[in-house]
């Protein structure tokens, strides 16, 4: 295929993602502007590790609503590390989600809780799907 | 006294407990050509500070940039622990954080913080490292050659008779010192009045 065409894609498949408001633009460029010839692959791998991460947090998250009493001072903990993450890389409507669940906490409202966490959820696997595709794209492109 | 311009001279320590901020930092700092040493803790950058493994100075940190919120030590008192620290104290501290709070970034100041940067930290923040770097180094070289040859000239007097005052010697009268031991101490005094008489304002007007 056209290595244009395929550019073409990965750069309207990047306004998306912008537009539809899942990663913060200014965040996500910056990013990018951040890759040289020594490290080609920095957003991909910055990516990958906030995956890694975050998935673990997302776990301790659920696991402090479970437990009795809700210590919601250790779900804002965990939630502060998680929202600084989402954050860096710019997940947008991940982040949203955060600052939503965040009142919740602070509110002490445990349905809030559970309701939004599971927002939270959503938004990260639903990014994680979007930019593992968008990451395909980029490295087919070359 | 040649203050070296290439910022890869210069050796930043990065203090953040997350893993991802950590990553982010490092390539910022590089990008911006800094040597970088990051750590996940304040103990670990008081370790890294302190520790001199082949009993002289190798590694030199000229500017250190720490999270606020981490667990144990947070960045705040990573900051009071270099600046109450006479061996340390003189290392420039960079506080970042995700929260804006005003109450927070004025402790910071007072404390001897000399930039405060919101989460996610840009490239163009960094731009505002190097002069805090180099007002370290240039007083660190003044006070070296100062006390440098104002050692020569000590030795040169025993060995000489009365002689006028050279050029240099009335240079060096501003605090009297009148021996080599408290010749250290007056200059880091000199120093830390420098630090509390400093305005703040503009640097808090950097946050918004």
């Amino acid at each position: 295929m056209d290595r244009n065409h395929l550019l073409r894609q990965v750069a309207y498949m990047k306004n998306s993602l912008f537009d539809q408001g899942y990663l913060d633009r200014e965040q996500f460029t910056q990013l990018e502007e951040l890759q040289d010839d020594a490290n080609p692959n920095f957003v991909e791998e910055i990516v990958t590790l906030y995956y890694n991460d975050s998935a673990r947090l997302i776990q301790n998250m659920e696991q402090t609503l479970v437990n009795r009493p809700i210590d919601f001072v250790r779900l804002e903990e965990i939630l502060h590390q998680f929202k600084g993450s989402s954050s860096s890389i710019g997940a947008k409507k991940v982040n949203d989600a955060c600052t939503q669940l965040k009142e919740y906490c602070s509110a002490e409202n445990t349905e809030g809780c559970s309701r939004t966490l599971q927002l939270v959820k959503q938004e990260h696997a639903v990014l994680r799907t979007r930019l593992e595709t968008y990451f395909q794209m980029v490295r087919e492109a070359g | 006294m040649g203050v070296a311009a290439a910022d890869s001279e210069f050796h930043v320590l990065a203090v953040d407990d997350s893993i991802i901020d950590r990553k982010l930092i490092e390539r910022l700092l590089k990008t911006s050509s800094y040597q970088v040493t990051t750590v996940d803790s304040g103990s670990k950058a008081l370790e890294f500070l302190t520790t001199n493994p082949n009993n002289h100075q190798e590694v030199e940190v000229n500017l250190v940039i720490t999270d606020y919120c981490m667990p144990g030590m947070t960045g705040y008192d990573l900051l009071k622990k270099i600046k109450e620290s006479s061996l340390l104290r003189n290392i420039p501290v960079v506080i970042m954080s995700s929260e804006n709070v005003p109450s927070r970034i004025s402790r910071c100041l007072e404390e001897g913080a000399e930039e405060f940067f919101l989460k996610p930290v840009q490239l163009s923040d960094l731009n505002k490292l190097r002069p805090h770097i180099l007002k370290t180094k240039i007083k660190h070289q003044k006070q070296q050659v100062q006390g440098e040859a104002k050692q020569e000239e000590e030795e040169e007097e025993e060995k000489s008779e009365f002689e006028s005052p050279t050029q240099q010697e009335q240079q060096q009268r501003q605090p009297q010192q009148p021996d080599n031991n408290k010749r250290k101490a007056a200059m880091e005094e000199e120093l830390s009045t420098d630090r509390t008489t400093r305005p703040r304002y503009n640097d808090i007007a950097t946050v918004v």
